[in-house]
């Protein structure tokens, strides 16, 4: 069962390198990855027996597939953003939209090696496979400053992951039994400052991946010049790489060094958020504004985790699905906008509830969940996280806090100048929005709902690993 | 020892066939069965079957791990002419003379590969790099491929003399030529011996090009013709690396202390100069040959290693590396010019050739599902557990992440550039003979211990 995770999307990658016509490859790619999206429902609601194969015997590396209740989610996450991106950017027509879709595809199938491995050396794959298709997608289909661009984000989580791949080879070899499985790591021999070797070159990675404030400049400008379905990959799913290899790997493996860590990390994050708050305040262009929102969203999830609270993780594990809903659906409203206005900046917008008022309410919709308004899905994560981050410090918690009111004011003032006012001449060109863009909207709107109103399934999935964690 | 005697034999031959035989693709021909025949010789011997019982007074020993190397040596020349036959036609008027130069190197690399001798040492090196300084000025008629002969002579005679010496003086302190531990009850004159393995260490660093006595490459590289640049960047660089290992284990592991503050000098210094430099080249060509250098820095970890993982690092490195650089090599002889801008929009009109370069320039660069990643792994894991500091390795990945820069900037150039490629008259069979190159790559990339089944039983 967790082999189709990797197969189904790798294999129709492979088949759409030879199908010439864009409908059709269109067609296949959303039937694939809605069959992802089946068997990803289908684990959530019953679990699945781990697949376990071996690989390079010398090395005594293992194919070892794992899906507890943090990979599920995330799994799940990977599986309902795929086929809504597909779906929502059909209209868009890059050239060579076979290639196009397989490189999108390939890039699933890393990402969800990447939330399925429970051994390391299989995880250093999937991580970097993740990567390089992203690389060609956003230099050959992005915007004008796409090479410059993309090389800067490929060389950096480059560095990263060369950074965690000599801290896998470190740990390894401090096992007893010399094996890459998630549970031998758990048990390696590393002491005192071996520990925090190891903590450190694993935590570059991530915090690059993530990023966090300092490693966090290649973030904006490869969201704005890559192409708005990779953009949505990356925002929504691929940063949830990092939170995802703290959560899972960071954490339960180097515990002491984690909590000789907490203070700098949480601080560094804290200032993060804000820094990137102050900065979405003062954007005009809404693929920018997103960007620094997310950064903000992503630092606090950061800081929660390293409150080293169980109510600050267990938001976090809730937050980073709900994130990931929420700004694909903020992606997908602002794609719509520019694909039929030809513009981002948000001076040129207006009156968008006038001439689009589906489309107005869903924006509004939206961006009440990016500010974690009640009875949305980011209520519930970001009011655990602030919880355990008052519990942690009450100034730490104070200074996070502020973000809600930024927050409040960058997304507001988006919506205020999007939705309302006059009628701009740009808003005025766009035509009626196609279904299928539509149908997706609403259907992520119902899940922001939802899981706002209704948190509990998120709870009951992720507890087992929040178990795992805290038991030990 | 089989491997010795076939492959100068087959030397003579080929020089015979040169006018004896008319016609390139035969002489071609004779060259691969000659390897074919050669391998089956070498395999033979590990098999315990000899051409002839040779007493070499343990000047030789031969190893399984010296005659695997020595297997892998053939099978890579034999890709290498398999694919590069024609364009090794089209320099000079005698291809034979060329496949003739091939097996002395050959011999060359088997004696390094089993030498229990300084003196062996010297004469596998300088059989080696007779043919080396041939093969740079064969295209007679290019004054830079003029230049590059002589000064790979002048500087590579001049290292020669400085390895005799330093294995003088090594004979002055011990009295034996033999390749033993050194013993410091023996050692009457410790000055004597520290300076001969001081001009051993500098001659050797020379024959791999290592920093800093690397200057030769760049200008002898660029300079030879490309497909014989091919050749002595992959193969003849590789057997002088088997001897500095095999050397160095022996004579400059029980002064660890002191070698262990050199040797990551010159890594760090040849990783820096190598990637640094490359970074800044406008001609593939020579970023190539600087980038040729940085690998070397990498192959210099091997020296750390008394695990499996260096020896079977080195092989696996060894072997990638050059399937990489053959395969790119083999690329870029079939451009006009040896420019970035030659590889402008090759993706357009090219897509499998781009594609292979591409899996050629990632495996250069380590990146997973090629075999150049599982060659650094090796690498990474031999020198962390000799115990060699965790910082060497750290900056050795932060020189590797540079290397992505210029690497990636030649998929650049063929990706994501507009313009036409200047690029030559490519049949389909040169271009599937490519893809096995690539193939070959990749699998190692998943499957490395391939590599390895034949080492151990």
């Amino acid at each position: 069962m967790l082999l189709s995770f990797i197969l189904i999307p790798f294999v129709t990658a492979l088949l759409l390198l030879f199908i010439k016509n864009d409908k059709s490859a269109n067609t296949i790619a959303i039937v694939s990855t809605l069959g992802t999206l089946v068997a990803a429902i289908v684990v959530a609601g019953n679990g699945a027996v781990d697949f376990n194969a071996p690989w390079i015997p010398v090395l005594h590396a293992q194919f070892l597939l794992h899906a507890d209740g943090l990979a599920t989610i995330l799994v799940l996450l990977t599986a309902i953003s795929f086929p809504a991106i597909i779906i929502a950017t059909s209209q868009n027509q890059p050239k060579q939209k076979n290639i196009f879709l397989s490189l999108l595809l390939f890039t699933q199938c890393g990402l969800m090696g990447v939330f399925l491995s429970g051994d390391a050396l299989l995880f250093y794959f999937f991580w970097e496979l993740a990567l390089i298709p992203v690389y060609f997608l956003s230099s050959i289909w992005g915007g004008e400053r796409r090479i410059a661009v993309t090389f800067k984000f490929f060389i950096y989580t480059f560095l990263g992951s060369l950074m965690m791949l000599i801290g896998i080879i470190y740990v390894y070899m401090h096992t007893s039994d010399q094996s890459f499985l998630i549970t031998s790591f758990a048990k390696a021999n590393l002491i005192g400052g071996q520990q925090v070797t190891a903590f450190a070159l694993f935590f570059i990675a991530f915090a690059i991946k993530m990023p966090i404030f300092p490693l966090h400049t290649w973030q904006p400008d490869a969201y704005e010049q890559s192409p708005t379905a990779v953009t949505m990959v990356m925002s929504a799913v691929m940063v949830k790489m990092g939170l995802y290899g703290i959560l899972r790997w960071l954490l339960p493996l180097f515990p002491t060094a984690f909590v000789a860590h907490i203070h700098v990390v949480v601080i560094l994050s804290v200032i993060g958020i804000l820094y990137a708050s102050f900065i979405a305040i003062r954007q005009d262009d809404i693929k920018r504004l997103i960007a620094y929102s997310s950064i903000a969203h992503i630092g606090l999830m950061n800081a929660a985790i390293f409150s080293h609270l169980q109510i600050g993780i267990q938001g976090a594990m809730i937050q980073l699905f709900s994130h990931g809903i929420n700004v694909l659906g903020l992606w997908i409203v602002a794609d719509i906008i520019e694909q039929q206005t030809g513009t981002r900046s948000m001076q040129q917008m207006g009156g968008l509830a006038k001439k689009q008022p589906t489309l107005a309410i869903l924006l509004v919709g939206f961006a009440l969940a990016n500010i974690a308004l009640p009875l949305t899905n980011a209520f519930v994560g970001e009011f655990l996280m602030f919880n355990s981050l008052f519990q942690y410090n009450v100034w730490v918690g104070a200074a996070a806090g502020v973000s809600i009111i930024l927050a409040a004011i960058y997304t507001l003032n988006m919506v205020q100048k999007v939705a309302y006012g006059e009628v701009s001449t740009q808003i005025n060109q766009m035509q009626t929005i196609n279904k299928p863009a539509q149908i997706v909207l609403i259907f992520l709107l119902i899940i922001v709902f939802v899981t706002g109103v209704f948190p509990q399934p998120l709870f009951d999935l992720t507890a087992d690993s929040l178990q795992q964690i805290f038991v030990k | 020892m089989n491997a010795i005697i076939v492959s100068a034999f087959l030397g003579v031959v080929m020089m015979f066939a040169s006018w004896s035989i008319k016609g390139e693709n035969k002489q071609k021909n004779i060259a691969l069965f000659g390897l074919i025949f050669l391998i089956l010789a070498n395999l033979a011997q590990m098999n315990g079957w000899f051409v002839a019982e040779v007493e070499t007074n343990n000047m030789l020993s031969f190893t399984r791990f010296g005659l695997y190397t020595n297997t892998l040596f053939y099978c890579l020349t034999f890709i290498y002419i398999w694919i590069n036959g024609e364009e090794i036609s089209k320099i000079g008027n005698h291809a034979a003379d060329f496949y003739a130069l091939f097996f002395f190197i050959l011999c060359g690399a088997s004696i390094l590969t089993s030498f229990n001798n300084l003196l062996m040492l010297f004469i596998g090196i300088e059989i080696l790099s007779i043919p080396l300084y041939i093969l740079t000025g064969s295209d007679k008629k290019s004054l830079f491929s003029n230049e590059a002969a002589i000064k790979y002579f002048l500087m590579g005679s001049f290292s020669t003399g400085i390895l005799l010496l330093g294995i003088t003086f090594i004979y002055g302190a011990t009295g034996s030529f033999n390749l033993i531990p050194p013993d410091p009850s023996i050692l009457n004159e410790q000055f004597m011996y520290s300076a001969g393995l001081i001009l051993i260490f500098a001659a050797m660093n020379f024959k791999v090009s290592a920093a800093p006595f690397h200057f030769w490459t760049p200008d002898v590289y660029d300079g030879a013709p490309t497909v014989f640049t091919s050749f002595m960047a992959t193969i003849a660089k590789s057997a002088g690396f088997i001897a500095f290992i095999n050397i160095y284990l022996v004579q400059y592991k029980p002064f660890e202390k002191t070698w262990g503050i050199i040797l990551p000098l010159v890594i760090v210094s040849t990783l820096m100069v190598g990637n640094v430099t490359a970074v800044f080249q406008r001609s593939v060509k020579r970023m190539l040959t600087y980038s040729s250098i940085a690998q070397a820095g990498f192959m210099l970890f091997a020296l750390y290693g008394t695990s499996s993982f260096a020896n079977e690092g080195i092989l696996l490195y060894m072997v990638v590396y050059s399937l990489a650089s053959i395969g790119i090599f083999a690329v870029l002889v079939k451009m006009k010019e040896n420019s970035f801008e030659a590889f402008h929009g090759l993706a357009k009109t090219h897509p499998l050739i781009a594609f292979l370069t591409t899996v050629f320039l990632c495996s250069l660069a380590g990146i997973p599902i090629t075999g150049g990643f599982f060659a650094k792994y090796y690498m990474i894991n031999a020198v962390l557990i000799a115990g060699a500091g965790i910082w060497l390795v750290v900056v050795a990945m932060i020189f590797a992440s540079i290397s992505v820069y210029y690497y990636f900037k030649l998929i650049q150039a063929m990706y994501f550039v507009p313009g036409t490629p200047a690029i030559g008259e490519l049949d389909k069979t040169y271009t599937y003979k490519l893809a096995v190159i690539a193939i070959l790559i990749l699998v190692l990339g998943v499957f490395p211990n391939l590599l390895f089944n034949y080492l151990y039983f």
